[in-house]
């Protein structure tokens, strides 16, 4: 087992002890060895899968990823409360289109972030992706200008680096 | 200083019960299945957080429920964008196109995705 591997498997440890007690709250001897046993078996049974890796645990996004996430929370709102506008305005106040658009992340994390980002606000959906390209479904034309203006995606490009 | 928690925790629940409601109002009045998926985002999304954080201030700070709370919260943001891009595919492989508003400013669904049902080629909405 090298430097790199032993690291995620700690923080896996870490991970799932910390999902045990928050969610039992009991701390007697007994129910903390169950907790234990259970989360040894997790973890060997992750090693025998394979997917104790970077992929399965992005350690390497750190503190950026919750400055991230406060940010898609406050675009998520505002999405919200256009889509909602658009229901009760009735279906004459959408207008959908389907766009082709470039996406300046390198890796598969930065492209699922970005992908699963459009999806979750409402009013965009990513479609497809294929190499640097997706396409994006979205209830009005204002939505895909706002992508096309690009914050989103230079937000996620910085969680890669 | 409970009855004002009380106040905030009912308001965030009947704004969220609102939001859900909308979103269910959404997935009636909207022409196809595309757009009706957007609508469903809306009840999973803000309709979701605001009625969970309500319930996060009734628990009485007990950490467990909290916790447990938090925890539904996170896997509902993950996995719902994961839900709805599988289901928009499947419904591009099985044949639908979505209605267009503007067609002359669209751009076409990549080819992979197999010819169109004839009941969809005529999308404009």
């Amino acid at each position: 087992m090298t430097i790199k591997s032993s690291r995620y498997t700690i923080s896996l440890i870490v991970v799932l002890s910390l999902i045990w007690i928050g969610n039992s709250g009991f701390y007697n001897a007994m129910l903390l060895s169950f907790g234990a046993v259970s989360v040894l078996f997790v973890v060997f049974v992750a090693h025998r899968l394979e997917i104790v890796d970077e992929e399965s645990q992005p350690l390497q996004l750190g503190r950026r990823i919750f400055a991230f996430w406060m940010w898609l929370l406050k675009e998520i709102v505002q999405s919200n409360i256009q889509v909602i506008k658009r229901i009760w305005l009735g279906p004459k106040s959408i207008s959908p289109v389907v766009m082709q658009l470039k996406m300046s992340q390198q890796t598969d994390m930065g492209k699922t972030i970005y992908g699963n980002s459009v999806t979750l606000t409402p009013g965009t959906v990513t479609l497809d992706i294929e190499d640097d390209v997706m396409t994006v479904y979205a209830l009005s034309y204002d939505s895909i200008q706002y992508l096309q203006g690009g914050e989103m995606d230079r937000r996620v490009k910085r969680l890669e680096d | 200083m409970a009855i004002f928690l009380d106040v905030v925790s009912w308001a965030l629940l009947i704004l969220g019960g609102f939001m859900c409601f909308s979103g269910a109002v959404g997935i009636h009045r909207f022409p196809d299945f595309f757009s009706r998926m957007h609508a469903a985002g809306v009840t999973d999304t803000l309709g979701s957080s605001l009625i969970l954080i309500g319930l996060m201030l009734q628990t009485g700070w007990q950490a467990t429920v909290l916790v447990k709370l938090a925890l539904i919260f996170l896997f509902i943001l993950l996995t719902s964008p994961t839900a709805s891009h599988a289901l928009a595919k499947a419904a591009l492989h099985g044949g639908l196109r979505p209605k267009l508003g503007k067609p002359e400013v669209s751009d076409e669904i990549p080819e992979k995705f197999g010819k169109p049902r004839s009941e969809s080629v005529n999308n404009q909405l």
